[in-house]
């Protein structure tokens, strides 16, 4: 690798600024490729492409990553020929540009070490170049996009001034790390530059210290640009130099060249601000807070401090007298439910702190939809609305995997091929739809798709195939939709390398589950079908619904709960080696006593039940009921790790503090669904 | 006195508690605190030895009871009986526990050249729990390691513990009769 980068372990924080700024902008190159493919025939898209290339081009090159800088040179000549509509957007040019995406990324993610396939990188470098030799170098443009207003507006080229500059570094310039050369490689950048060096200052050789600068130069800049973007070039090293910018009159010939390399600086800086603002990168540890946020925090914590005053002086006064004492009485309510109230909203704010837009994760699937596409031959459309919801960052890290394989899913399933389509009577290209969105306390995101639906027919005979379905069973149609989710099942004819090997789905469902969530699938044949995904808002606080089983308190998450009932004992059986059989509405839920599930004191015969009450909860599209010697309230209960100071308890998801101080388990009710078929059978029965 | 020397003479203060009969030590920088024995809350399919978690400040810590944890005779829970608090490192991760001991002796300075290495102690004690002997005066502490003394990650999975856990469904007897471990 021929980059020298930055190793000093002090300019890591540096590096990981850069490297996000990088994925930052190679985002914004994807998305602009994607759009560009999809027919956008704005020059505006063209331009944002062109500013994330030059960014990140004169970040590698400002911290010496001369790999990416030489690698994103040549990405942005040739951006650059498509700005100047001299070569004309096809798709075999997106692909190539989408591929260096891919190589960039890759030598963004070695920066601080590794490597990566400097043979493939160095191959799709060629044949950028020799995208470049097919452009010919006359001035007429090639066929070219359609020209807009936009483009015609830019086509007016503009006067190009003559500049002259008088720049002298200070002795010290060099000890910064300073280069005079990366300011001149920024300056030819603008324009035409002709040096001039000054000697003067050079001491005679015994005096000379390598390590200051004894050189000034007197620059001449041939662009069309102002003062201020000179000086900006200039920013970074204010303190050790001086400069002066005059401007010469003259009049300039070369027209062409400097319209695109004006509106190119003149945009590259409000480009970059305009990146640092998107949303944090997923799986950093970091994350980038709205700075409205943080205020309404402050604003929380300032109202808090003076509700502490105003009890201090209430308290004080209060032990004056008596009287005095009963009145403050009623103050010190008021007080106290105000704190109440800002305790509340300063909960609320700090949890929003966690808060990203979905769209972080949502921005990765066009990409993935347009290689997928290309590559199963079929014409897909991404539809993506309600991407400014906002989740926990936890649980959208979460998210990212399963619903990558719903979409690989609805495009490799779902979507038929443009023939079947046709004859079908629909559109050639299909539709997937990504859609997030608020309902009640928790956050729906769906995947739909317009594609054939799930094929009950084929599903069924699969699942008698494997014995998950008894031949002389009549399941309803939503439970055969259902049985996609389960372990082993996957009805593609033909396994791709895009989906069909059999896991996925109910790799999807364990994923969601495990964080709170769960997954839904309604289908019509002939019509589309749609994975409905159900999340909790955040993973530190849930709806629990306390419960009591020996002197113990124990919390289940509400969402998972579908109903509770009162033991009626005629309604229980108990099959021999399975365990305990409760039937409600013709079916038959298997009974875990929480009891003996949780060694808990009178693991008492089947008989005590009557009177009980009965929990059903609902997980991995099981119903389970818990036997509970009785309901308490229900309450927000924010979940405790155990395993900060403990580790993992099986079937439990953590503990939280009640009111009274104690401390309560809360139940993990996607590992109740096991004990039906395996180990946890011997609990029910020792 | 400086800082240095103070840090220095911490260093070798222990925090001592009875066992059995038997005076142990911790090093008196990780003791967080000493409280009374309060009901826990048990928690399934865990080792015998962990009684449960407790409240300590808002923070879920769990209880270990030393007396099962070295296989001594189990007693029942008195009126000296503590829980020493306690800060252990594992794997570079700051952990706090509580330990049941029988009563809180003494705080002894004790150098290293008082310092003795761990004998083999046979079947009472496991020796990986033990950092060495300290002498003060004619007496003798054992001094714990106390990182080695809840190595959670050692700890088998729930479901075989479960097993092994049959004697201690009565968990509220716990409170004030330690029923025998398995």
């Amino acid at each position: 690798m021929s980059s020298t980068g930055i190793n000093d372990s002090g300019m890591d924080e540096i590096r990981v600024i850069f490297e996000t700024e990088c994925n930052d902008g190679l985002d914004v190159i994807e998305a602009g490729l994607l759009a560009l493919e999809g027919g956008d025939d704005n020059l505006d898209t063209v331009n944002d492409i062109f500013r994330g290339a030059h960014s990140i081009k004169g970040g590698a090159a400002t911290f010496g990553y001369t790999n990416i800088a030489e690698f994103t040179h040549v990405m942005e000549t040739l951006l650059d020929k498509v700005r100047a509509e001299e070569l004309a957007v096809s798709p075999p040019l997106v692909k190539i540009f989408l591929e260096s995406v891919d190589c960039l990324r890759a030598m963004v993610e070695t920066m601080g070490g590794g490597s990566y396939d400097e043979e493939k990188t160095e191959k799709v470098k060629v044949e950028l170049e020799s995208w470049l030799d097919k452009v010919p170098n006359s001035e007429s443009p090639v066929a070219a996009i359609e020209p807009g207003s936009d483009t015609e507006s830019a086509m007016k080229a503009p006067e190009s001034r003559c500049w002259k500059i008088n720049f002298v570094p200070k002795n010290s310039f060099l000890l910064n790390g300073n280069q005079p050369q990366y300011i001149f490689r920024a300056l030819a950048e603008l324009g035409k530059v002709s040096l001039k060096p000054n000697y003067s200052n050079l001491p005679p050789f015994k005096e000379y210290k390598p390590e200051e600068m004894y050189i000034s130069w007197e620059i001449e800049l041939e662009a069309n640009v102002d003062k201020a973007q000179i000086l900006e070039e200039f920013d970074w090293v204010e303190s050790e130099c001086l400069v002066e910018v005059n401007e010469e009159k003259r009049p300039q010939i070369e027209n062409y060249d400097r319209r695109a390399e004006d509106s190119r600086s003149a945009d590259s800086s409000s480009g970059r601000r305009k990146q640092s603002r998107r949303g944090a990168k997923k799986d950093s540890g970091s994350i980038r807070v709205d700075i409205d946020k943080i205020d309404s925090l402050l604003n929380l914590v300032g109202e808090m401090v003076i509700n502490q005053s105003m009890l201090n002086n209430q308290f004080n006064n209060s032990s004056n007298s008596e009287e005095a004492f009963a009145s403050s009485n009623v103050e010190l309510e008021q007080s106290l439910s105000l704190l109440e109230r800002t305790t509340r909203e300063l909960q609320e704010a700090v949890m929003k702190i966690r808060m990203l837009p979905v769209s972080t994760t949502f921005n990765r699937y066009p990409r993935l939809v347009y290689d997928l596409s290309s590559k199963l031959d079929k014409h897909v459309e991404l539809k993506i609305t309600g991407e400014n919801t906002e989740l926990d960052k936890t649980v959208l890290e979460k998210i990212g995997d399963p619903l990558l394989h719903l979409i690989r899913n609805s495009l490799d399933h779902g979507i038929e091929s443009p023939e079947q389509r046709i004859a079908a009577g629909k559109d050639e290209t299909g539709t997937i739809h990504l859609s997030a969105s608020h309902e009640g306390g928790s956050v729906m995101i769906r995947v739909s798709d317009d594609g054939a639906g799930l094929n009950t027919k084929k599903i069924l005979k699969k699942a008698i195939e494997k014995g998950l379905v008894s031949k002389d069973d009549t399941p309803s149609e939503q439970q055969i939709h259902d049985l996609v989710f389960h372990a082993g099942f996957s009805t593609a004819e033909v396994v791709t390398d895009v989906s069909g090997r059999g896991v996925g789905m109910d790799v999807v469902r364990n994923n969601i589950e495990e964080i709170g969530g769960r997954v839904d699938v309604h289908s019509e044949a002939g019509k589309g079908s749609t994975f409905q995904i159900t999340l909790p808002l955040t993973l530190a606080i849930l709806d629990g619904q306390l419960i009591q089983v020996g002197g113990e308190v124990y919390v289940i998450p509400l969402l998972s709960i579908v109903e509770t009932v009162q033991v009626n004992m005629d309604r229980i059986n108990v099959i021999s080696g399975s365990g305990i059989i409760y039937r409600l509405r013709g079916e038959a839920i298997p009974v875990v006593d929480m009891r003996k599930l949780y060694n808990i004191t009178g693991a008492d015969a089947l008989d005590s039940y009557e009177g009980k009450q009965l929990v059903i909860v609902e997980s991995e599209r099981r119903s389970i009921g818990l036997v509970v010697d009785g309901l308490l309230d229900q309450h927000q209960v924010v979940i405790k790790s155990l395993e900060t100071n403990f580790i993992k308890v099986p079937g439990i998801l953590g503990a939280t503090i009640l009111g009274d101080g104690t401390v309560s388990l809360i139940i993990d009710v996607t590992t109740l669904s096991a004990p039906i078929s395996n180990d946890k059978t011997n609990r029910l029965e020792h | 006195m400086s800082d240095n020397e103070k840090t220095q003479e911490e260093l070798n203060q222990y925090l001592t508690f009875v066992l059995d009969n038997e005076e142990y030590g911790v090093p008196i920088l990780s003791v967080r605190g000493i409280q009374g024995w309060e009901k826990t809350t048990p928690l399934p399919n865990s080792p015998d030895y962990v009684m449960g978690i407790i409240n300590l400040r808002g923070e879920v810590v769990p209880i270990v009871d030393l007396r099962k944890r070295f296989d001594l005779e189990v007693i029942p829970y008195g009126a000296h009986t503590v829980v020493i608090v306690v800060r252990i490192e594992q794997e570079n991760k700051q952990r706090t526990v509580g330990l049941v001991v029988d009563a809180v002796a003494d705080v002894h300075d004790i150098n290293d050249e008082d310092m003795r290495k761990t004998p083999e102690f046979g079947e009472k004690m496991r020796n990986e729990f033990v950092r060495g002997l300290g002498l003060i005066d004619e007496k003798m502490v054992i001094i714990l390691e106390i990182d080695e003394l809840v190595d959670w990650q050692k700890v088998p999975g729930g479901d075989q513990v479960l097993s092994t856990k049959e004697t201690t469904e009565d968990e509220t007897e716990n409170e004030l009769v330690a029923t025998e471990a398995a």
